[in-house]
């Protein structure tokens, strides 16, 4: 089995947002960029059934060259093999369709990405790309078993969860659930060694046109203070909730 | 050309997410000059539609339950029926499933997380939330053919008396390959995403033997429940009901975070929410920072006696 895990290269979580060029551009100064934590679920899994299953599994990123450290790091991790597609990473569809050409040039049986990305959260790409290559997809997927081309997959559904049943080639967008977080793994000096022997492939891109673009950003307005209520005096806290704020 | 409306129902009664996107697409409707058909499937009764601003209303019964495959084929044929240029979907589970879908096969650019009516629509532009909640971003959508997906509680629902017409419509749909072997929902218990109220508790708790309350305050206010990262981390709670950053994102009008101390990645998760109350013994909490109404306090004196009041409340305004 082949596996192709995407990934994206987004500010760590903890990153303060600030935006540059009269608020058009995010400002890289100072931020720290990680694995797309979505995708960090969907890697693990795939490392499990690389271990397992004896499946391939590579990496592939649509972006410049300073995103190379974070598939270096997919690669301690234990991918086999890593693809940047070397340009930068306009919107959801062009992202798609650059993937959509390494996913059927490489034959893969399984695509893994997060559902979204918590950079620009479009939630689109995976989606995209089983349309464009024409594979069968799951969203929201926090359960996957393979038994040789057949797949059943669990999705969350608002409210619960949904079981169901298909065949490879399968492209899924993954969540938390997928894998535990305790089951995530941190690179070791080893990995980190045989990271720097493992092939980092640059393909060129293909002419896409964006269907979208981004004109500008903005940061919420900021918020008033705290209105405090003593623990003694609830009544108050009733009366704001229904008198003030409207909302019970 | 007419807005096309993707309108979602559940055992045959339409969603409130439904009456919001409705709603939505009348706004937009208006701005261009035209009129809105939504598109249900298996629905019992779309005459609520009408309220809020639908003219026509297509209803699909050849599909028994959600596929994202067949329901986006059927969208697609619906909307060339009805010569659309802009297609509205919530920001459900199963409409963020088909939405990939749908913009392939309309060859349309899909933006979702939309929190406001466009800002333009020459060239369309729409407001959407990025980087989980911390900021805004204005996009262009520059396609024929536009997709939106609203976000939950962002728009509301807004009156607009219309007259409505609906008709049966039978799509033409390929095989499904994404088969449903079964389905495990709670029925009694209102779901995150559709939920007007969420209660949600963290590690202040100490342990899941004291979530008794925090779903009895969940019941009186007709809640969701939730937690905290580090909660279903520890198996004091499921996955499901994990909201934050990596979690389940909030939208809901009211957020009441019991034992939560509000890192930065639980705060993006639910930033979306109207009003936050956070009740927290360390006045410290970077939560207090975030939240309209704080409650310094212990929860275990404090969530039992906001019960009590609430159920005095509930009871008199019945």
């Amino acid at each position: 089995m082949k596996i192709l895990v995407c990934i994206s290269h987004v500010p760590d979580t903890t990153s303060k947002i600030n935006f540059a060029d009269s608020d058009t551009k995010f400002d890289k100064n100072g931020v720290q960029f990680v694995i797309n934590p979505y995708d960090e679920f969907g890697l693990t899994r795939a490392m499990w059934f690389k271990e397992k299953q004896g499946a391939h599994v590579d990496v592939v990123n649509v972006g410049g060259q300073e995103t190379e450290p974070t598939l270096r790091k997919a690669l301690a991790i234990g991918a086999d093999g890593a693809i940047r597609v070397n340009t930068e990473a306009t919107d959801s569809y062009s992202v798609a369709k650059q993937l959509a050409k390494v996913v059927t040039d490489g034959n893969y049986d399984l695509v893994i990405a997060g559902r979204e990305s918590i950079d620009y959260n479009g939630g689109m790409v995976p989606g995209m790309v089983a349309a464009l290559a024409n594979m069968h997809f799951v969203n929201a997927c926090i359960g996957l078993e393979i038994d040789g081309s057949n797949a059943t997959a669990i999705r969350e559904i608002d409210g619960g969860k949904e079981t169901v049943s298909t065949v490879l080639p399968l492209v899924i967008g993954c969540q938390k659930g997928l894998v535990e977080e305790s089951d995530l793994r941190i690179p070791n000096m080893r990995g980190i060694m045989m990271a720097r022997k493992k092939p980092l492939t640059v393909v060129e891109p293909i002419e896409v046109t964006a269907k979208t673009s981004s004109v500008k950003f903005e940061k919420p307005a900021p918020r008033g203070a705290v209105k405090l209520v003593s623990p003694d005096n609830l009544d108050e806290l009733v009366n704001l909730l229904h008198n003030e704020a409207k909302v019970i | 050309m007419s807005v096309l409306v993707y309108t979602e129902s559940e055992n045959g009664k339409l969603k409130k997410a439904a009456l919001e996107v409705a709603s939505y697409a009348f706004a937009v409707a208006s701005q261009l000059g035209t009129t809105v058909t939504a598109v249900t499937f298996n629905a019992n009764d779309a005459s609520v539609l009408g309220k809020h601003g639908v003219s026509k209303v297509l209803n699909v019964s050849n599909i028994s339950q959600f596929d994202a495959k067949l329901y986006a084929e059927a969208l697609k044929q619906a909307s060339e029926k009805e010569g659309a240029k802009v297609v509205i979907l919530s920001a459900s589970t199963d409409s963020k499933y088909l939405a990939p879908f749908l913009s392939i096969g309309l060859d349309a650019a899909y933006a979702s997380n939309v929190v406001e009516a466009p800002s333009s629509v020459s060239p369309f532009t729409v407001k959407r939330t990025g980087f989980t909640n911390k900021a805004f971003n204005y996009t262009e959508l520059n396609s024929d053919i536009k997709i939106v997906g609203v976000s939950t509680n962002a728009f509301g629902l807004v009156e607009n008396e219309t007259s409505l017409t609906t008709e049966e419509y039978t799509p033409i749909l390929s095989e499904s390959n994404v088969n449903i072997q079964s389905v495990d929902k709670a029925t009694d218990k209102v779901s995150i995403a559709d939920a007007d109220i969420v209660v949600s508790g963290g590690r202040g708790l100490k342990g899941p033997e004291n979530w008794g309350m925090i779903e009895e305050l969940a019941e009186v206010l007709g809640a969701a429940t939730a937690c905290s990262k580090p909660v279903s981390d520890l198996g004091w709670r499921p996955h499901s009901e994990h909201v934050g950053q990596t979690g389940k994102p909030v939208a809901s009008n009211l957020y009441i975070a019991v034992g939560i101390s509000g890192a930065i990645q639980h705060l993006a998760g639910i930033n979306a929410s109207k009003v936050k109350v956070v009740i927290n013994t360390d006045p410290e909490a970077p939560f207090f920072k975030a939240a309209d109404y704080g409650i310094v306090g212990d929860a275990f004196e404090v969530v039992p006696a906001l019960i009590e009041k609430l159920k005095k409340f509930k009871a008199q305004n019945a």
